[in-house]
Formats: structure tokens, C-alpha cells, sequence
């Protein structure tokens, strides 16, 4: 009986949960532990073939990658944080508020159905398309002299000499690359709040005497609260662990190797990219590692304060609005 | 205030005629009710007076300005909609506060008419609380606050004593009567309760599938249905509607299990009819139960008491059944035949094919 008892409401949960926790070990806490116990190794591909053998024997650890990344070491380490902040901040800014201001300008002012679903594809596409694709598109508008956007900004005046090279052209590219890219997110979840917004709740500011404007702002606006902290929240968790699209248009890169790549000279390489580069071009996994390391902690800090500061639940409603 | 005129409206949703070809003219203070059942487009009609809608034919005038091509926040007019449409964000104050603030208003005097209108509806101890923590009736004040407060020309009221219990919602009647009457405000009221619509009422429209069916006074719209939906949607229980076939030569309506004679005088307004098929309506209460000389024998089928009086239904013959009210305390066992008298000043006549009144 008892046993019975134990069995139902101790360990019956746990089974249920058994393969989610299997899950959650292998994909997400096998990866940091390797992140970890990686970046206190000397692994490189010089070494590469003992570790996986794991004769550790022929592996020597040491502090200095770590010391390499927190403690500055590494001279270019400055740089690329400064570079990352730019970067996560700026497209933060298109992908979560310049999009909300977008969505309500599609969804509420525009009333032609035909002209709103044109304007919701020409934002969605480049996220239907192939990242090559779209990296190469933007290497064409943008090319000295033929490229049409290239031409386009030098009739205002606007004319560098490469916008992949000079900064802080190229630190532009690089926001408005991954912006547009990424205003999709934002737009599906705030489109999808606003279309749940009540049409009598707008009828009724109309008839309080609300302009267009002020509806916007007093009665749609504060009723997105909760889908703007979910689109916060998603976008910065994913632009700082990206680097797909600087990798895609400027290729890596690490100075003071004999690859110089064009990301430093443009001023656009971030912490996943400069990770990506020492481990998989230079061959340096343990330097590699230490360099992820700052993100991946980051990450985990900002799920933790998400989930303290919005709750679990709330966070887990992503088009919720107060009504 | 404002007198507020429809000519010839129209509203099409695609294929929908939601409103088809409305007029009606309605006096400054005048309260009148849109009466009708669901779907009738009652809803429709007030978005178009406030400005919501742009009618897809027609006119809209407040007293001799065309108002159809003017935006709701030109028109003063306040609204409460059937699902109250309070801010969710915002404190039943400030949802309050909302029209006022956007008419610029300075502060103190903002002050002023919330604390007055909230105080006038008894809702100046809710001013701090959100919508959702408030009750039905709660939100339904706040909501008639907020259309009150901007001092608007013309009230719209839809369906906003729906979802309140039934004694709440005999309160706010007399409340909502009275606050007209003092504020003399020229108000359009919707609702598919006709009771509602007979007690509140200076005129009644009656509307069923788009089309208005009889503009009246509650006594008019009563007393003389202009047709059958008016006769059938007017009264509980409903006026009893007896298909009978009319006979010309003896001036006598051939109805199930009796013969009902007609005086001669209505030859002529019965010559209008479509068909010999004839309609005999008569309210339940205008029946008399138990009487000597009858005009029809029926069996008692069920008598349920309602109080002061009992509603008596009454079997014709095999397929026709009617309704008769009678004093609480009647003697009618069930299955008896009884005789009924249905007295000539009451009946009425319609066309049993346009449903139009005859008599
Ligand atoms: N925006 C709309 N688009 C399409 N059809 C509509 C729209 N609004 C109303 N209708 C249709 O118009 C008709 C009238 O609707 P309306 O809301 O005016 O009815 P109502 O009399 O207010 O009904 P209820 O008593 O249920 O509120 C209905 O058939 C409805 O389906
Ligand atoms: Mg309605």
C-alpha cells in the first residue's frame, strides 16, 4: 500500500518527466558542461584527435583562455563586445519597437486589405528567403557603383567608398541587414495582437472622439505590453548567440592570424562570430569555447531574470493583450 | 440636443443586407427603442448613426445637417456598446475621463464631471478600480458614465441591460427612464426585450431582418400590429394567430372547429386581401374562458399559474392550439371542453400570405 503511495505521487511524475528531462540534459546542459570543460583545455586541431579519443593524458589545461576573455587579455576582446552591444541594441530596436510601429501602422491605419497584405510580404520575405540568397542580394545593392541601393544613397549625398569596409557604413550594413531580417518576428506576434484587440473597444474611442493617432497610442499601444516584452525578450536572446548573416557577407577573420577577414577591418565582428571563427577557421575549439562562454551565460542570466521578472506563465502567452 | 433623421438607409455587408432602407425620424429628447431579434440589424443601424458606418445608401441628418460623410468624433454622440467596450488599461476614472481628455478639457474641470457622473450612477467608490475587477451592472454604469459625461446630443444605447440579472436589471430601467427624462437627451435605445422596449419607450421601431416592420407607441405597436411578425414578436404570452379560410358570400371566417362571424362593415377592408387565406389573431388575455353564449369550444390542454393569473392552453382541434389568460383560481380541469368567447373589438385580421393587417 504504501509502497503503492510512493510510487504514485513520488515517482510516477518523474517517469512522465523522464524524457523531457533527457531532453533538456543532452541539448542544453551537455553543451555548456563541454563549453566549459573545453575552454579550460588547450584543444586545437593540433590536439583535436586526442580529445575525442579522450586520452586526456595528452591534453594539458589551463586558465589562460579564460583569463584570455574575462580579464582582457586578448587585445581585441574590447572591441568585439563594444561591437557586439552595438549590434544587439541597434537591431534590437528595429526587430522589437521599429516593427511594432510598422505593425500598427499595417494593421490599424492602413485600411486597404490589399495594400496591408502586400506591405506584410515585402517584410516576410526575407525571412522565406535563403540566407545566402539574401546575403548575396545585399552584396549586389550595395556594390560601388552598380549596386541600386548603392546608387539610390549616392544621389543624397551618401557615397563611401566600399559600405562593406568603411566604418560605420559598414556597421550600418550590418544593423540594417540584420534588422530587416528580423522585423518579421516582431510583426507576426504584434499583428496577431492587434487583429485580437476588440473592434468595439477602437469603435468606441472613435466615438469618444479619439483620432486615428491617439488610438494608436493610448488604447493600442499599452494593450501590447505583454507581446513587446515577449518580442524583447525572444530577440535578445537571439541576436546575441547570431552571426549568420555578418558570417554570410563579410566572412570571419581574426587578426593577428594569417586570416585577416574582412569582419575586423569592417568593424562588424561580434562574440558568436569571433567564437565561430577561432574555433572552426583557425582551429583554436578551446579558445573557441572560452570566447561562447560569455554568451551562453549571458543567456542563461537573461532567462532567469525573464522568467523572474514576467513570471513563467506570462511569458508562455506570447500574443496575451490586457482584456 | 438633436432631432436625429435616417432617409432611406441601407447598409450591405457583401451579400448581407444588415440594414435595408431604414427612415425614421427621431425628436429631440425623444427616447426610442430599436426593437428586434437577433441578426435584425439593430447594432448596424446605431454604428451608422454614430458614424461608424458609412451607410451604402441613404442619408443620416441631426436635426438639418447631413451628418452621413462626418466622422464619429464630430458628431457628439455617446455610445454604450453591447459589450461595454471599457479600456481594459485603463481605471474606471480615467475610462471616465477618456472623452473629456481628448476634448482638452483642463484638469480641474475634468475632475469635476467624472466625480458628477460617477456620483449620478453610483459608481464614485469604483473611480481607482480596473474594468475587470468590476461586476456586469458595475461596467455597465461605468460604460453610460463614459457616453454621459461628454454631454453628448444623442445617446445610443445597445443592448446595455443584457447581461444583468433580472432585478439589477429592473432598477436600471427606471434609473436609465429617468436619467433621460432629466437629462433630456435625444437617445436611440436597442434591445431585443420587449418588455424593455413597452416600459422605456416614448416610440417603438420594430425591425426584422433589416427592414423596419412598424414605427409606434408602445400602445400602438400593441394594440394595432401593422403585421403578423409585429403581432407575434409583441405581448407574452404571443398573440394567438388562427389560420382560417374566409368565406365571401357569408361574411364568415371558417377557422379549425369553429365558425367566426364578421360584421358587414369589414367587407371592404377585407376586399384588399391577397387571398381568401386569413389570418384571425387575438390576444391571450382578450379571450374569455367558461362563458355562456361561445364563440369556439376548445379542450383544456395545460394550465400554468403565473402568479396572478394562469395561462390556460386550449386545443381547437387536433392540430391548433392557442393561449388564454384567466384569473389565478379559474376552475379548469384538464381535458374538459370549455367554451370561449373571442370578443369582436379585439380581434384582428391579417393576409395569411403578405402577413399584412387587414383589420
Ligand atoms: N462587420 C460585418 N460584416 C459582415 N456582416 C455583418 C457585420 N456586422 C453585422 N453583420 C451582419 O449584419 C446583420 C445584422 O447585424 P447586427 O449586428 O446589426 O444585428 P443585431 O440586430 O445587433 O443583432 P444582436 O441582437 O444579435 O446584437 C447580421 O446578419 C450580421 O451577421
Ligand atoms: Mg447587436
Amino acid at each position: 500500500m504504501a509502497l503503492h503511495w510512493l510510487f504514485a505521487r513520488r515517482l510516477a511524475p518523474w517517469l512522465y518527466l523522464a524524457p523531457l528531462l533527457a531532453m533538456v540534459l543532452l541539448f542544453w546542459l551537455t553543451p555548456i558542461g563541454l563549453t566549459v570543460y573545453l575552454s579550460l583545455t588547450n584543444v586545437s586541431y593540433k590536439n583535436l584527435v586526442y580529445f575525442i579519443r579522450g586520452e586526456m593524458e595528452r591534453i594539458s589545461f589551463t586558465l589562460r583562455n579564460l583569463q584570455n576573455v574575462f580579464l582582457g587579455k586578448d587585445p581585441f576582446i574590447a572591441s568585439v563586445a563594444e561591437v557586439t552591444l552595438i549590434y544587439v541594441c541597434s537591431v534590437l530596436a528595429i526587430n522589437a519597437f521599429y516593427s511594432l510601429v510598422l505593425s500598427i501602422a499595417i494593421a490599424f491605419f492602413v485600411r486597404s486589405e490589399a495594400l496591408s497584405t502586400f506591405l506584410r510580404v515585402t517584410w516576410l520575405l526575407p525571412r522565406i528567403t535563403p540566407s545566402v540568397v539574401y546575403g548575396l542580394m545585399w552584396l549586389w545593392l550595395i556594390a560601388p557603383g552598380t549596386g541600386p541601393l548603392y546608387s539610390l544613397l549616392a544621389h543624397v549625398g551618401i557615397h563611401p567608398a566600399s559600405w562593406l569596409l568603411d566604418k560605420p557604413y559598414s556597421q550600418l550594413l550590418m544593423i540594417a541587414i540584420n534588422g530587416y531580417v528580423g522585423v518579421s518576428f516582431g510583426m507576426i506576434i504584434y499583428t496577431a495582437a492587434i487583429k485580437s484587440i476588440p473592434t468595439d473597444l477602437i469603435n468606441a474611442a472613435r466615438v469618444d472622439g479619439a483620432s486615428d493617432f491617439f488610438i494608436a497610442r493610448r488604447i493600442i499601444l499599452p494593450l501590447l505590453k505583454w507581446p513587446m516584452l515577449f518580442v524583447v525578450s525572444w530577440q535578445t536572446l537571439s541576436l546575441i548567440a547570431s552571426y549568420e548573416y555578418i558570417l554570410i557577407v563579410w566572412g570571419g577573420g581574426a587578426p593577428g592570424t594569417e586570416s585577416v577577414g574582412t569582419a575586423w577591418a569592417a568593424g562588424v565582428m561580434v562574440f558568436p562570430l569571433y567564437a565561430w571563427f577561432q574555433a572552426f577557421a583557425l582551429g583554436n575549439y578551446a579558445y573557441g569555447a572560452a570566447i561562447a562562454l560569455p554568451i551562453v551565460l549571458l543567456g542563461i542570466g537573461l532567462i532567469l531574470l525573464y522568467f523572474k521578472v514576467f513570471g513563467f506563465q506570462k511569458l508562455m502567452q506570447p500574443a496575451r493583450i490586457e482584456v | 440636443m438633436v432631432r436625429v433623421k435616417l432617409d432611406r438607409v441601407s447598409k450591405y455587408f457583401g451579400r448581407v443586407r444588415a440594414v435595408d432602407n431604414v427612415s425614421l425620424e427621431v425628436m429631440d429628447g425623444e427616447f426610442v427603442t430599436l426593437l428586434g431579434p437577433s441578426g435584425c440589424g439593430k447594432t448596424t443601424m446605431l454604428l451608422m448613426i454614430a458614424g461608424i458606418y458609412k451607410p451604402t445608401k441613404g442619408r443620416i441628418y441631426f436635426d438639418d445637417e447631413d451628418v452621413t460623410d462626418i466622422p464619429p468624433k464630430d458628431r457628439n454622440v455617446g455610445m454604450v456598446f453591447q459589450s461595454y467596450a471599457l479600456y481594459p488599461h485603463m481605471t474606471v476614472y480615467e475610462n471616465i475621463a477618456f472623452p473629456l481628455r481628448i476634448k482638452k478639457l483642463p484638469k480641474s474641470e475634468i475632475d469635476r464631471k467624472v466625480r458628477e457622473a460617477a456620483k449620478l450612477l453610483k459608481i464614485d467608490h469604483l473611480l481607482d478600480r480596473k474594468p475587470g475587477q468590476l461586476s456586469g451592472g458595475q461596467q455597465q454604469r461605468v460604460a453610460l458614465a463614459r457616453a454621459l459625461v461628454k454631454e453628448p446630443d444623442v445617446l445610443l444605447l445597445d443592448e446595455p441591460l443584457s447581461n444583468l440579472d433580472a432585478l439589477l436589471r429592473v432598477y436600471m430601467r427606471a434609473e436609465l427612464k429617468r436619467l433621460q427624462k432629466e437629462l433630456k437627451i435625444t437617445t436611440i435605445y436597442v434591445t431585443h426585450d420587449q418588455v424593455e422596449a413597452m416600459s422605456m419607450s416614448d416610440r417603438i421601431v420594430v425591425m426584422n431582418e433589416g427592414k423596419v416592420q412598424q414605427i409606434g407607441t408602445p400602445d400602438e405597436v400593441y394594440r394595432n400590429p401593422s403585421n403578423i411578425f409585429v403581432a407575434s414578436f409583441i405581448g407574452t404570452p404571443p398573440m394567438n394567430l388562427i389560420r382560417c379560410t374566409y368565406d365571401e358570400s357569408r361574411n364568415v371566417l371558417k377557422c379549425p372547429n369553429f365558425e367566426y362571424e364578421l360584421p358587414s362593415a369589414w367587407r371592404e377592408a377585407l376586399s384588399s386581401r391577397t387571398s381568401d387565406e386569413l389570418v384571425l389573431g387575438v390576444r391571450p388575455e382578450d379571450i374569455e374562458i367558461g362563458v355562456e353564449s361561445p364563440n369556439a369550444k376548445a379542450r383544456v390542454l395545460v394550465v400554468e399559474p403565473l402568479g396572478k393569473d394562469v395561462v390556460v392552453t386550449l386545443a381547437l382541434d387536433e392540430e391548433t392550439s392557442i393561449k388564454a389568460v384567466a384569473r389565478a383560481g379559474t376552475q379548469l380541469p384538464t381535458g374538459e371542453v370549455t367554451g370561449l368567447r373571442i370578443p369582436l373589438e379585439k380581434v384582428h385580421v391579417f393576409d395569411g400570405k403578405s402577413g399584412r393587417a387587414l383589420i
